[in-house]
């Protein structure tokens, strides 16, 4: 039996998780929310995780119903992220090992969402579609790492659908992707955008670019705001599933998860549906609660870790905001 | 053309793939199937594009002795390409982990940097460069596959376009390299000597592109990642 703590903190989400091998015990979480038409910034973003990060240590301590001296574990994302709030994240599981005594493991965010994933869903050995505000990455397993198949040469899924959002001035709260997905579900009118796959990698600064530059006129010429955030979806999730189905088929897998922040979007889910039952392929995705950014996915990635004996050197402890998720050597999986 | 003498031999990742004859001869017909997941206008408009990319380049490629399929009849209506059938063939993928040996590798891994270097001196970019996109084809019906008595043909044109950029050409072996590494464990040496044929067949290019290609690469790998 082995507890893990999991400090998460490397972007505007603030969480922390506690897992006992398959159980969870607890996960919490807060999240710095910026004004409409602003993104979140690392000073700030990283103001708000020092303001927070003692009270929510106390919530998921309590909500677990453990004792600090049960932990065996203590893991925290060491990267990618922005590095202030990674820092300040980082110095806190650094402070609580050292007084409780406890080991000390800095995790991949990006391992810690797939094993997540894997851990939540029971999915095997899937084609990972990893997409968040940071990242857009299709990834398999081979050879005892996680081999990175497609990625977006340029900006994020999320970030293109976030600036999209400052563009039209939404809500950030609780996440301006949530407010695109509820404003594209009204949406009627498809606006045809640029559509651009290349191989198994995709591109999403060019919409970016022709949806600042034309949305005011097309506002203007009869395209509600609502249908401007459909085409979008519908433009850029297809570009996803595309790329996703090519992996497929040149690995020959059958199973799909999706994990990150845009991966609890429904429509996403339900496109991905549709294409892997006409290919006899099975989808697994989750709702928000472990899609986003959480510690719980931290404490189970380095549980993995910590049970398939790795161990860190207290001065390999640090951060780095440039994190590849094929760096890891991925010796806890047996296949 | 209808496909009902036809055998299905499998699902690609955009189309239905069947075997059949055609006038006489092997045919391999390539149906683009409705795709449900997206916008019927975005799945009209990929599609048509795709069959079009795919027909130009592979006419453009013979026109200067690339080895691809040849092409029998494009039914826009009906979604599907009909191309030469080979009968014995295999994919480089299979090709690499199942028959090669080192030396044998690095001779084919040559000649295909100096095929992708002539297909680039003529600007057609493929647009998605694997070991499953290059088929090793037999010259003559010898038992087993041994490089020096196959032809190396070029296949899947659906993300192709005619572009001379070299940025482009960059993303086309930055895509290459990537899919090479994510398959297979022997990618950096393979890779190495491709980018040797490459600069062989492709003279006056090569050097721009090389610098592209490090800076497409250098984007990707060592790019910011958050969240």
């Amino acid at each position: 039996m082995v507890i893990a703590i999991g400090f998460e903190g490397s972007a505007n989400k603030l969480g922390i998780g506690i897992i006992e091998d398959d159980k969870i015990l607890s996960n919490c979480r807060r999240t710095y929310i910026s004004p409409p038409g602003e993104g979140f910034m690392p000073k700030e973003t990283a103001l708000h995780h020092r303001q927070n990060i003692l009270a929510v240590l106390k919530q998921a301590l309590d909500e677990s119903g453990i004792k600090p001296e049960e932990i065996d574990v203590v893991c925290y994302t060491k990267g990618p992220g922005m590095g202030a709030p990674l820092a300040c994240v980082a110095v806190v599981a650094r402070t609580v090992a050292q007084i409780w005594n406890k080991p000390l493991l800095g995790v991949n965010h990006c391992i810690g969402h797939i094993e997540m994933g894997r851990f939540i869903t029971g999915a095997d050995n899937p084609i990972v579609l990893y997409v968040s505000g940071g990242n857009t990455q299709i990834i398999a397993y081979s050879r005892k790492k996680y081999r990175i198949f497609g990625e977006t040469i340029d900006i994020a899924v999320g970030n293109c659908l976030d600036r999209f959002a400052r563009v039209l001035k939404l809500s950030n709260a609780p996440s301006p992707g949530f407010n695109i997905e509820q404003m594209a579900k009204k949406g009627t009118k498809y606006l045809p955008l640029p559509y651009c796959v290349k191989g198994m990698d995709v591109s999403f600064s060019g919409i970016l670019t022709y949806m600042e530059e034309r949305s005011k006129k097309l506002i203007k010429e009869g395209f509600t705001p609502e249908d401007l955030c459909y085409s979008l979806q519908e433009t850029v999730f297809a570009m996803l599933v595309e790329t996703t189905e090519r992996a497929l088929a040149h690995v020959g897998s059958k199973e799909v998860l999706i994990v990150g922040g845009v991966g609890c979007n429904l429509r996403l889910q339900e496109m991905m549906r549709i294409m892997c039952k006409e290919r006899g392929a099975k989808i697994f995705a989750t709702d928000e609660r472990f899609c986003i950014d959480n510690g719980l996915m931290i404490a189970r990635a380095g549980l993995e870790m910590f049970k398939s004996g790795s161990r860190m050197k207290w001065e390999d402890c640090g951060i780095t905001q440039r994190f590849r998720t094929d760096d890891v050597d991925v010796i806890w999986r047996k296949d | 053309m209808n496909l009902d003498n036809f055998e299905l031999l499998q699902q690609g990742a955009e189309a239905k793939l069947y075997k059949g004859i055609y006038l006489g001869k092997p045919c391999f017909a390539k149906e683009r199937f409705i795709k449900s997941y997206r916008h019927p206008d975005l799945d009209t408009f990929i599609t048509k594009e795709r069959m079009r990319a795919e027909s130009r380049a592979i006419v453009r490629c013979k026109s200067v002795g690339i080895r691809t399929p040849m092409l029998y009849l494009v039914d826009y209506k009906r979604r599907i390409i009909f191309l030469e059938y080979f009968e014995e063939h295999l994919t480089l993928k299979d090709y690499i982990e199942n028959y090669s040996n080192p030396k044998e590798l690095e001779n084919l891994a040559v000649d295909i940097g100096k095929l992708i270097g002539k297909m680039h001196s003529i600007s057609v970019i493929h647009g998605d460069l694997t070991s499953s996109n290059i088929l090793l084809v037999k010259k003559l019906p010898l038992e087993g596959f041994k490089s020096e008595n196959c032809d190396l043909v070029l296949i899947d044109f659906g993300l192709a376009h005619t572009e001379s950029s070299a940025e482009d050409k960059g993303v086309d072996l930055y895509v290459l390299e990537r899919a090479l590494i994510s398959t297979h464990s022997v990618a950096n040496e393979i890779f190495a000597n491709i980018l040797k044929g490459y600069r062989e067949n492709y003279k006056n290019g090569f050097k721009e592109v090389l610098n592209k290609f490090e800076e497409v690469r250098s984007r990707g790998r060592k790019r910011t990642m958050v969240g």
